[in-house]
């Protein structure tokens, strides 16, 4: 994914070391290989190649992970920004 | 029947269909269909569990999506393999997506687990999950709700037989997206083809906004600047949809309206030069600004296809990207419409 690369310092993840007892969940699931475990504690190496997909904070056994997870989608935030100012219910008919 | 299953496997708690691990006609024509957008959010399995071959109480269990698509990506790639496979209800949702909306989730996986009766079939206590199935699921809770291990298996159906060979581990190369022109290139039908309405819409308008003139409605014109407003939009579908995923990598910045406002722009140049012959200068300013704003808010819809592209970003990159892309219609619009009066 070297070839691919989004905006850069935007994501909205956060990583409690304190809290961390290096199970290596976050490790294990995330689809971008961000995180590593080193000394029983997890470690952000990649945070630019976040895309929120949320995963390593659900899977986090001590919430020690957090992001706003969500979908990196154009049409799908519009029909949310549009749901907003109709006050109708998201109908996600987006993928 | 299905067509796709061959034959049942009797377990204590009653048969269990087994499937197919090579394709039909009907699956391919299937596949062709749901990838062009026709049936695609009514291409569905029923939910519940099936296996491969000759599945016995050690067997492996591999968790997947209801949509057809996924299931045949995973059941294809089981040859030789003794297996049970649950299809968890997505609503005929693929698992990424399903898992981003909570339809692939920890509740799901519990409930899938309990109603085929899994600790009764099997001796074991694990499920393996698709990678990506964990942005809607907690594997510690799953254990707590009903006693069964989730072990995340690769991110790709292709990689199952490799992952469960290696005694269910897989190697970095297993658990990281990719995003390959092959991989794009299947996206771009479906991109295109969900326009449709709105295509049509659009395209009607331009036609009859083209006819507006000094003598207020002209069908010559409609039919002759339409013809060209119809094609500087097609050229802004395909710069969008098409030339922007294939050179997603090769295109320069990385937001995605650049990127199709790019393409649009080299475009829309090459249609007003084409047309220029019949067209002045205000309308071949319309069709490149046309164009340009089709072609980049299309690029932008992409993000949502891709495997890499955060919320935040998304909606960093709207914030910049709508603005300039309603002014260009904009302006489009009124060039276009004010060009027959000043000739």
């Amino acid at each position: 994914m070297k070839d691919f690369r989004y905006i850069d310092n935007i994501a909205s993840l956060k990583l409690d070391r304190d809290a961390c007892i290096g199970c290596g969940m976050c490790a294990t699931v995330c689809p971008h290989r961000i995180f590593e475990i080193q000394d029983n504690k997890a470690d952000i190496l990649d945070f630019n190649a976040c895309m929120e997909c949320g995963a390593c904070a659900l899977n986090c056994p001590t919430d020690a992970i957090s992001v706003t997870p969500g979908v990196g989608c154009a049409s799908y935030i519009i029909t949310v920004w549009l749901s907003k100012l109709t006050g109708k219910k998201v109908d996600s008919a987006c993928c | 029947m299905e067509p796709y299953v061959d034959g049942f496997v009797k377990t204590p708690v009653g048969f269990v269909p087994r499937v197919r691990t090579k394709p039909l006609r009907s699956d391919i024509l299937g596949t062709i269909t749901t990838r062009i957008g026709v049936d695609r959010h009514d291409y569905k399995v029923i939910p519940g569990l099936y296996c491969v071959g000759a599945p016995t109480p050690e067997s492996p269990v591999l968790v997947t999506a209801n949509y057809k698509l996924t299931f045949d990506s995973v059941r294809m790639e089981l040859d030789n393999l003794n297996a049970w496979i649950l299809v968890a209800d997505t609503r005929g949702i693929n698992v990424w997506c399903a898992a981003g909306k909570a339809l692939f989730s920890t509740e799901e996986m519990i409930f899938s687990v309990r109603s085929s009766r899994l600790e009764e079939i099997v001796s074991h206590r694990e499920i393996i999950l698709p990678q990506l199935g964990a942005t809607g699921v907690a594997a510690h809770k799953v254990m707590k709700g009903c006693g069964f291990k989730v072990v995340y298996g690769p991110i790709r159906a292709m990689d199952l037989p490799e992952f469960i060979k290696n005694g269910n581990t897989a190697d970095e190369s297993m658990r990281m997206v990719t995003f390959s022109l092959k991989e794009r290139v299947v996206l771009i039908p479906v991109e295109i083809f969900l326009l449709g309405k709105v295509l049509a819409i659009t395209i009607l308008m331009t036609f009859v906004l083209s006819g507006f003139g000094p003598d207020f409605f002209s069908l010559s014109a409609a039919w002759d600047r339409g013809l060209a407003a119809f094609w500087a939009t097609l050229l802004g579908i395909i710069t969008g949809s098409a030339i922007v995923p294939l050179a997603l990598n090769q295109l320069p910045w990385r937001m995605f309206w650049p990127k199709g406002a790019l393409t649009g722009l080299v475009a829309g140049i090459l249609c007003a030069l084409t047309v220029s012959g019949t067209s002045g200068f205000l309308e071949s300013t319309a069709l490149i600004l046309w164009t340009s704003a089709i072609s980049s808010y299309l690029a932008m819809n992409f993000t949502g296809s891709t495997p890499y592209t955060s919320p935040s970003g998304v909606e960093a990159e709207m914030r910049q990207g709508i603005p300039l892309q309603v002014g260009a219609a904009l302006l489009a619009l009124i060039a276009w419409i004010t060009a027959p009066f000043m000739g």
